[in-house]
C-alpha cells in the first residue's frame, strides 16, 4: 500500500478536498491575505510536500487557525513564522532560510551558472587556440565525408 | 590542463553523490529533531477532559518532579497499541505520566476511551484545537516528552513508547535526572 | 497457473537478456558474425517473453485472482475494467514489469527496424540495452516479484487508491515510462559509441529519432500528470515542484538538451563528447527518477529502512549502470574529438547556450530535490525545499534562454551576426513589450512575473512564426511561391518551429494560470450567487447519487455572464466504497480565455448549504495546448525523410561485415 501512495507521487498531494475553510477565514481581508501568504510558506508537517494552505490534514487546519489568531493578536508576519519555526524547526519552511546548513543549496545554482559560463568560455578559448589539438582518432574516410556532405546538402538546412 | 581530466569529472561527481546517498539511506527521515529538547516546556493551561476529573493540566504542574507527558487521542490507533505499556508503567510506579488528549472531535470520547482501556495518567488536559500540541511541536500521536524536575524537556519519543525504548533510553535518563536533581 | 507461467517467462527473459548482453558484445569485438547475429533473435525473444509475463499479470488482474499478492493489494472485484488493467502498473512490482516491457520493446524495435545500422553497432547497442534489462530482471525476481502467491487467498482485494482510478492517471505512467525508457536507446547508442571509440554524423542521426520519440512521450506524460493534478486535486494547481514531479522533469530538461546537442553533433561534427555525456546523464536521471519515485527515498527514506534489500539493490544497480558508464566515458571519451569550429554567435553557439542553461537547470533541480536527503546524510538537520526555492532558481535561468530561443534559429551555422536577426524580430519585440505592459497595467495587484512571462511567451511565439515566415520568404517573394516553399520545408524544421511555438503557448498559459487566478471560497446556500471575474455562479444545491464503486455528492452550479446562461457545472465529491477515501471531481468549463473551475466541499448546517470553492484560471488551457503542439512538432520531425530513409551507411569495412 505504501508504494501505491508513493506511486507517481503526485499522489503525495492526495488530499483532495483542499484547505482553507470559510469558517477559518478572517473577516479582515487584509489580514486574511497575510494569513494566506504565511500559510503558503509553511509546510504541513504531516504531509509530504504540501503547504498548510493546501492541506486538509487536521494539524494543518489547526496551524492555519493558529496563524490567524496570532495575526489578530497583533503579531507581525515574521513573528508568526518564527513561532512556528521555534516549534518545528526550519523543516516547516518551504523556502529554506539562508544559513550555514543551506549554503550549498542556495550557492549551488549560482555555482552551476558560473561553471556553465566558464565551461562555455573555456570551450571557445580552446577552439580558438587551434583545436582540434589532435586529429580525430577515427576520422571519417574521404568517401564517407563526401557521402555525408552530399546528404546534408540535400536536406538543405 | 590535460584534456582527460574533464572526462573524469562526471564520474567523480557521481561517486560523491553516491556516497551521500549511501549514508542517507541509513537514516530515518520520519524522525524530526525536536526543537524543544533542552528547553523549558512551553506555557499551556489545558481544561480537564469532560467526564474524568476537574483538575486539567498546565505547564506549572510539571515543576518539582520528573514526569512523562504523553500526547494521545481516542482516534489514534498507535496510542491504543501503546496503551497497555503505559498502564504497566503506571502500575510499576516508575514515573508520573500526564496526558494531553489531542483533537477529540467528540468531547466525551477521551474519558470513555480511558474508562475502557484504563487510565495511566495523573493529570489529563484537553487539547481540541492542537494549541498545546503545536506548542510542543507535535506532528503525530502518540508522542511522549520526558520533562525534568525544573520543567525542562529532556527527550522526545515519537511513536509508541514500548518496553525496549523505556529500558534502553528513558529509564536510564530518568535515573540520571533524579540523581542530578537530588544532589 | 497463469502467475507461474508469468514468473517462468520472466526468468527465461532474464536468461535471454544475459545471452543478449554478452555474446553479441564479444562477437562485435572479435568480429564473429554468428555471435553478432545473435543480438537480433535474443532481443526479439526477450521482448516476447516479457510481453508474455506482462500478459499473465494483466490476466490475473482481469480474473481477479486473489491468490496473487499483487492483485490482492491493488485490485478489487468491483473495480471497472479499465482500472483493473491500469492497476497492473499502479504499484511497485507491476510498474517495474511495465518498465522492462517497454525496455525490451525498444530493443526489439532496434532489432527489427535497425536494418541500416552497421551490424557491430547494432550488436553493441542491443547488448547494452540487455545489460540494463538484466539489472531490472534481477531486481524484480529477487525483491519485487509481481507473481508472488498468497495462501490462503483472501475473498477480495484491497482496491486501488481512488485517486488512481482516473483515466488521466491510468495512461500517465505508461507515457512517462515510454519517455524514461526511450532515453535508454540514446544511452545504449552512447555506450556502444564509446566502446567503438567513434561518434560521427551517422551515429548522431541514428540517435536523434529515438531521443525525439522518447522526448515526445515524456513531454506528453508530464503534461498528462499536470493535467490530472489540475482537475483532480481540486484547487487548480498544476505544478508543485514535488520530488516526484522533479523526477520526471530532470530527464526532460537533460533530454531537451540532448536533442539540441545531437543536432550539432550530426550537422557540424562537434560537441560529440558532450552529446554522449548528455545521453548518459539523461538516462541516468530517468533511472534515478524511476527509482526515487519507486523506492520513495525522496518522500520518505523510511521506505528504505523498512525494506533495506530493495534499497541496497537499487543503489548497487545505479552504481553499476551510471558509475560504469561514466567510467567508460572517462576512459574512452577523450578519443571523441571534434572537427567543426564555430563562433559563440552562431547556430551552434545558440544550441550550446541552450545546452548550458538546460543542464544548469537540471543540476539545480537535482540539487534542490536531493538536498534534504544530502543534508540529512551529513547530519545537518532537516530542511524542506519547496516550490519557492525552485521558482527562485528556475525562473531566472529560463528567462535568458527564452529570449535567446527566439533569436537562435535566425543565426547561421559557424559564425553569424545578431543584428539582422534582431531587426527581423523587431515586430515580435514590440508586440511582446506591449503585451507585457498591458498585462502589467491590467493586473497591477498581481505579480510582475506574470506580465514578464506573458511578454516572453508572445516574444517566443512571434519569434517562431517570424522565423518560419522568413524561411519561406513571406512578403519577399510572391505569396504563391512562398506558400509552395511551406510545403517543401524539411519536416525537421517544422519540428523546431512547432516545438518552440508550443513552448511559447505553454508559457502564456502558465503566466495566466500562475499569476492571475481568481479564487473565491465561501459557504453557499441553494440560490446563493457569487460573482467571479465577470461570471455569476448560482448554487443550485447538491444531490446524492451512486457510481459503479463509489457514492457521489454533486453540487450543481449555473453560470451566467451578463445575464446570459454560460454553462451548468456539477462538482462532485466521491466516496469510494472500498477505501472510504473521498476524491473531488472538479467541475471545469474550459474556454480559451480561461477555465471556470468549481469544487464542492463539506456540507455546512442543515439548510443544504455547502462550502464551495470557485476559481477563474485565466488562459490555463493554453498550457496543455502548448504541450500538444510541442509533441505534435516532435512527431512531425520524426517523420522527416532523413529518419525514414535512415542514416547513411558508414564505411566499406562495416559493409563487409554486414555482407558476410
Amino acid at each position: 500500500m505504501r508504494y501505491l501512495i508513493l506511486f507517481l507521487g503526485l499522489l503525495v498531494f492526495a488530499s483532495p478536498v483542499s484547505a482553507v475553510d470559510p469558517s477559518e477565514m478572517l473577516s479582515n481581508s487584509l489580514m486574511e491575505t497575510r494569513a494566506r501568504e504565511i500559510s503558503k510558506g509553511l509546510r504541513c508537517v504531516v504531509c509530504q510536500n504540501q503547504s498548510i494552505d493546501d492541506s486538509d490534514a487536521a494539524l494543518a487546519r489547526d496551524l492555519r487557525v493558529l496563524v490567524r489568531e496570532r495575526l489578530v493578536a497583533g503579531d507581525s508576519d515574521n513573528e508568526v513564522v518564527e513561532y512556528v519555526v521555534s516549534r518545528y524547526g526550519d523543516f516547516v519552511l518551504l523556502k529554506p532560510p539562508f544559513k550555514g546548513a543551506t549554503l550549498v543549496l542556495w550557492g549551488g545554482p549560482v555555482l552551476f551558472v558560473l561553471i556553465a559560463f566558464f565551461a562555455g568560455l573555456g570551450f571557445y578559448r580552446r577552439q580558438r587556440r587551434g583545436a582540434p589539438s589532435k586529429p580525430a582518432a577515427v576520422a571519417l574516410s574521404n568517401t564517407e565525408r563526401a557521402r555525408l556532405n552530399d546528404l546534408l546538402d540535400k536536406d538543405g538546412s | 590542463m590535460n584534456r582527460r581530466v574533464f572526462f573524469l569529472i562526471p564520474l567523480v561527481v557521481f561517486l560523491i553523490l553516491t556516497g551521500y546517498f549511501a549514508v542517507g539511506l541509513t537514516k530515518d527521515p520520519k524522525r524530526l529533531p525536536s526543537m524543544l529538547e533542552g528547553k523549558p516546556v512551553p506555557d499551556f493551561d489545558l481544561k480537564p477532559i469532560k467526564g474524568r476529573d476537574n483538575k486539567g493540566f498546565a505547564s506549572t504542574d510539571l515543576k518539582g518532579s520528573v514526569a512523562l507527558v504523553n500526547i494521545f487521542g481516542s482516534w489514534c490507533v498507535a496510542c491504543r497499541a501503546e496503551h497497555p505499556f503505559l498502564m504497566d508503567l503506571k502500575e510499576s510506579g516508575a514515573v508520573t505520566i500526564h496526558g494531553i488528549d489531542w483533537r477529540e472531535e467528540d468531547p466525551d470520547a477521551g474519558a470513555a476511551w480511558l474508562k475502557k482501556h484504563g487510565d495511566p495518567y495523573a493529570l489529563v488536559g484537553d487539547d481540541p484545537k492542537s494549541r498545546a500540541a503545536i506548542a510542543f511541536g507535535v506532528t503525530g500521536a502518540p508522542e511522549t516528552f520526558l520533562v525534568d524536575a525544573k520543567g525542562v524537556i529532556r527527550h522526545k519519543i515519537v511513536g509508541p513508547l514500548d518496553k525496549k525504548i523505556w529500558e534502553n533510553t528513558v529509564k536510564p535518563m530518568i535515573e540520571r535526572l533524579r540523581k542530578v536533581g537530588a544532589s | 497457473m497463469t502467475a507461474e507461467l508469468g514468473h517462468f517467462a520472466l526468468i527465461l527473459a532474464l536468461f535471454m537478456s544475459i545471452l543478449q548482453s554478452t555474446v553479441p558484445l564479444v562477437g562485435a569485438q572479435r568480429r564473429h558474425c554468428s555471435w553478432i547475429a545473435l543480438a537480433q533473435p535474443t532481443a526479439i525473444l526477450q521482448f516476447l517473453l516479457v510481453a508474455l509475463a506482462f500478459g499473465c499479470l494483466v490476466h490475473v488482474y482481469l480474473i481477479s485472482d486473489f491468490s496473487v499478492v499483487n492483485v490482492v493489494s491493488n485490485s478489487h472485484t468491483d473495480k471497472p475494467l479499465i482500472y483493473k488493467i491500469s492497476g497492473v502498473w499502479g504499484n511497485h512490482e507491476g510498474s517495474l514489469l511495465l518498465w522492462v516491457l517497454i525496455l525490451s520493446m525498444f530493443g526489439a524495435a532496434v532489432a527489427v527496424f535497425g536494418g541500416n545500422l552497421p551490424p557491430t553497432l547494432k550488436a553493441r547497442v542491443l547488448a547494452v540495452q540487455a545489460m540494463v534489462a538484466v539489472g531490472f530482471y534481477l531486481f524484480m525476481l529477487f525483491t519485487s516479484n509481481p507473481f508472488e502467491r498468497i495462501f490462503p487467498p483472501p475473498l477480495n482485494g484491497q482496491g486501488l487508491n481512488p485517486l488512481l482510478q482516473d483515466p488521466g492517471l491510468a495512461f500517465h505512467p505508461p507515457m512517462l515510462y515510454l519517455g524514461y525508457v526511450g532515453f535508454s536507446m540514446a544511452f545504449s547508442f552512447a555506450i556502444a559509441a564509446l566502446i567503438e571509440g567513434r561518434v560521427d554524423a551517422a551515429w548522431a542521426r541514428w540517435v536523434r529519432p529515438w531521443t525525439l520519440a522518447a522526448w515526445c512521450f515524456l513531454t506528453a506524460g508530464i503534461a498528462l500528470g499536470s493535467w490530472w493534478a489540475y482537475y483532480e486535486l481540486g484547487w487548480g494547481g498544476w505544478w508543485f515542484w514535488d520530488p516526484v514531479e522533479n523526477a520526471s522533469f530532470m530527464p526532460w530538461l537533460a533530454g531537451t538538451a540532448l536533442l539540441h546537442s545531437a543536432t550539432v553533433a550530426e550537422k557540424r561534427d562537434t560537441l560529440k563528447g558532450w552529446t554522449v555525456l548528455l545521453a548518459i546523464i539523461t538516462f541516468s536521471l530517468s533511472l534515478l527518477g524511476t527509482f526515487l519515485v519507486r523506492s520513495g527515498v525522496l518522500t520518505s527514506v523510511h521506505a528504505f529502512a523498512t525494506d533495506p534489500t530493495r534499497g541496497v539493490f537499487i543503489l548497487v544497480l545505479l552504481i553499476i549502470v551510471i558509475g560504469g558508464s561514466l567510467a567508460l566515458y572517462a576512459w574512452r571519451g577523450p578519443q571523441l574529438t571534434s572537427t567543426g569550429l564555430f563562433q559563440p554567435v552562431s547556430r551552434e553557439g545558440a544550441l550550446l547556450f541552450n545546452n548550458l542553461v538546460m543542464t544548469t537547470a537540471a543540476a539545480a533541480v537535482l540539487l534542490g530535490t536531493l538536498y534534504p536527503l544530502l543534508l540529512d546524510a551529513l547530519g545537518g538537520g532537516k530542511v524542506s525545499v519547496g516550490a519557492p526555492f525552485f521558482n527562485a532558481v528556475f525562473i531566472p535561468l529560463m528567462i535568458p534562454m527564452i529570449v535567446a530561443m527566439a533569436i537562435g534559429p535566425f543565426l547561421h551555422w559557424k559564425r553569424s551576426d545578431v543584428t539582422p536577426a534582431l531587426l527581423r524580430l523587431r515586430l515580435a519585440f514590440g508586440a511582446a513589450l506591449l503585451t507585457g505592459l498591458l498585462a502589467f497595467i491590467a493586473h497591477q495587484d498581481g505579480p510582475v512575473l506574470g506580465a514578464i512571462a506573458l511578454a516572453l511567451g508572445v516574444w517566443l511565439a512571434l519569434g517562431a512564426v517570424t522565423e518560419l515566415a522568413s524561411r519561406i520568404r513571406l512578403f519577399q517573394i510572391p505569396l504563391g511561391d512562398a506558400l509552395r516553399r511551406v510545403t517543401r520545408l524539411p519536416r525537421a524544421s517544422w519540428g523546431m518551429t512547432l516545438g518552440h511555438l508550443g513552448l511559447a503557448v505553454s508559457i502564456i498559459g502558465m503566466a495566466g494560470a500562475g499569476a492571475w487566478t481568481v479564487e473565491s471560497i465561501q459557504v453557499m446556500k441553494p440560490g446563493d450567487r457569487v460573482m467571479i471575474s465577470g461570471y455569476e455562479f448560482t448554487f443550485d444545491g447538491a444531490k446524492d447519487s451512486t457510481g459503479p464503486n463509489y457514492s457521489v455528492v454533486a453540487g450543481n452550479f449555473t453560470v451566467r455572464r451578463n445575464g446570459e446562461h454560460v454553462t451548468n457545472l456539477a462538482a462532485e465529491k466521491r466516496i469510494y466504497a472500498v477505501s472510504k477515501q473521498p476524491t473531488t471531481e472538479a467541475a471545469i468549463h474550459t474556454t480559451l480565455a480561461g477555465d471556470l473551475y468549481a469544487v464542492i466541499g463539506d456540507p455546512e448546517g442543515a439548510n443544504g448549504a455547502y462550502v464551495t470553492r470557485l476559481y477563474f484560471n485565466p488562459l490555463v488551457v493554453w498550457m496543455w495546448i502548448g504541450t500538444l503542439i510541442m509533441v505534435f512538432g516532435g512527431a512531425i520531425s520524426l517523420t522527416d525523410r532523413r529518419h525514414r530513409v535512415g542514416a547513411p551507411k558508414r564505411s566499406r569495412a562495416d559493409a563487409a561485415v554486414q555482407g558476410a
